[in-house]
């Protein structure tokens, strides 16, 4: 990792709506986040870590505060395509094949057809879906459709991933064997990653740090740590990692019962 | 091949046989039950007249034709170019709603009489503008709701990968749309042919389909009468199933199945 922070959030606020009926989404969010670093976001529902992911894309803007994405404003970053984004909706051009999916950004971008063709046949080859480059996304399974919008976040190799609950409609296989695709992805691409998801585990694995975030304002409530062997097989089954799922969810309750909204996935 | 020319009879074989079955019992009907060719004429006796009658139902059904595609063309680029701006602009969307459904509510041909005195009696122009106001309205609606159909990812997306504004249309807006187009299109096909027709029935030069009919029937040539109709049923066929045609292959050429 090196000393650039691939972004740096500073007292960002984001107020909905004005006046009495104005709702706090985001209330003094202070966050930095290195260069090629995992990190998580989590909590319930309306703690604005989906906001938060937003503001960072500058799909929406802050009320007050700034965001920085590799030393330039959240906007520059956009325009210079500094991210790749994944949503939790695959949000695939049904018209377009699996290939010309992949290829709009950079279609967009004016790359010379032979350079996209390379690309595109690497990152298929890199999701597995080579066999399948001239499907179209209703021809494939939900978790197939994700590896599709991944591909496409990656198409510019982007030196950072945002990524909003991209496996949250899946089901609990499709989810553990993508995290572990994703996990490797992120290891050959050095990308810095933004993960925005509601379930513990997937946290855990994934990152080297979750931010652990409450409702009502939203605001972070703790960041953990997370120093796991990544090399070894049986992660998921590991006594350390369950350590973490421990911290993760003791940080997210703090100190109330269990199961307030949280999915212990 | 073969399966192909199996699957092919087997689409087209119930229809046919319906229809087959359908003219048999009209024209028993007709026979057995003498009834007066006022009240109904027999399929043969209408066929005899069509045949009779070829080049003068060709030539009305060539005119009818020509009014309503030249009435179904303005009325379409008409109906496309006005919802582009109110999906664009929210003032000319309001502004442009009461009007609408006016036109929609509007039995178009009444027109036509009031169209003729302005334009004389000779001219086909009163036709053309019937047609190209009933084509206006489906095409109008449909390609309003088509460009609102743009999915909020899609949207997102777009701005995240930085896209200029003409370039969401092109990639994005476009194809969303051009299914809504389509189906707008192929209402106002048939019903362009028929208002063309009905807007013959209230004057005009003696020209087109609905021309004859009202001057046979009004001279008890029933069966010649229907052999018009026949004629017009032809040509609303033609509109149908070109447009059909069109929609399916821009379609598919589109990467929509």
């Amino acid at each position: 990792m090196t000393t650039r922070p691939a972004i740096e959030v500073t007292g960002v606020h984001r107020v909905f709506g004005r006046g009495p009926t104005a709702v706090t989404a985001l209330h003094d969010i202070n966050l930095s986040i290195a260069a090629g670093e995992f990190i998580s976001l989590i909590g319930p529902s309306g703690c604005g870590k989906s906001t938060l992911l937003r503001l960072i894309a500058d799909l929406d803007q802050p009320t007050d505060g700034t965001i920085t994405v590799f030393d330039h404003s959240a906007k520059e970053a956009r325009l210079a395509r500094e991210y790749g984004i994944a949503f939790q909706q695959a949000g695939l051009l049904p018209w377009r094949t699996v290939a010309q999916n992949v290829d709009l950004p950079l279609q967009l971008a004016h790359q010379g057809k032979r350079a996209r063709k390379e690309r595109i046949d690497h990152l298929l080859d890199m999701v597995g879906l080579t066999d399948f480059a001239n499907h179209y996304p209703d021809q494939l399974s939900g978790g197939m459709q994700q590896r599709v919008a991944i591909a496409r976040a990656l198409a510019e190799e982007p030196s950072l991933l945002l990524m909003d609950e991209p496996f949250g409609a899946l089901d609990e296989m499709t989810r553990e064997h993508l995290q572990t695709q994703l996990l490797r992805i992120c290891a050959e691409s050095r990308a810095a990653v933004v993960f925005v998801t509601h379930s513990i585990p997937e946290a855990v694995f994934l990152s080297n740090r979750v931010v652990v975030m409450s409702p009502r304002p939203g605001e972070i409530r703790r960041i953990v740590d997370i120093t796991l062997d990544r090399t070894s097989d049986d992660l998921r089954t590991n006594p350390a990692f369950f350590e973490s799922v421990a911290a993760v969810r003791d940080a997210l309750h703090n100190g109330a019962p269990a199961g307030a909204g949280v999915d212990l996935r | 091949m073969t399966t192909t020319l199996k699957h092919a009879a087997a689409t087209i074989a119930p229809p046919l046989i319906l229809f087959t079955a359908l003219l048999a019992a009209w024209q028993a009907f007709v026979t057995l039950g003498d009834i007066p060719a006022f009240i109904l004429p027999g399929p043969t006796a209408i066929a005899d007249q069509f045949t009779q009658f070829r080049e003068p139902i060709t030539g009305a059904a060539l005119t009818t034709g020509r009014n309503a595609l030249i009435g179904l063309i303005i009325g379409a680029i008409l109906g496309i170019l006005t919802a582009i701006i109110s999906a664009t602009l929210w003032i000319a969307d309001r502004i442009a709603e009461p009007i609408v459904t006016a036109l929609a509510v509007v039995p178009i041909v009444a027109l036509a009489p009031v169209l003729y005195s302005m334009f004389g009696a000779s001219s086909e122009q009163a036709r053309i503008i019937v047609a190209a106001l009933a084509v206006y309205v489906p095409v109008y609606l449909n390609t309003l709701t088509g460009l609102r159909q743009v999915l909020p990812v899609h949207r997102d997306l777009m701005r995240a990968l930085a896209a200029k504004p003409l370039d969401v249309i092109r990639y994005v807006t476009i194809p969303t749309a051009t299914p809504h187009v389509f189906t707008g299109l192929r209402m106002a096909s048939a019903l362009a042919v028929i208002s063309a027709i009905v807007a013959e029935y209230f004057g005009g030069p003696r020209s087109g389909v609905g021309s004859f009919i009202t001057t046979a029937a009004a001279g008890s040539n029933y069966a010649q009468a229907w052999a018009y109709v026949l004629g017009g049923i032809v040509v609303g066929l033609v509109f149908y199933t070109t447009t059909l045609a069109l929609e399916t292959y821009a379609l598919r050429k589109a990467g929509h199945r």
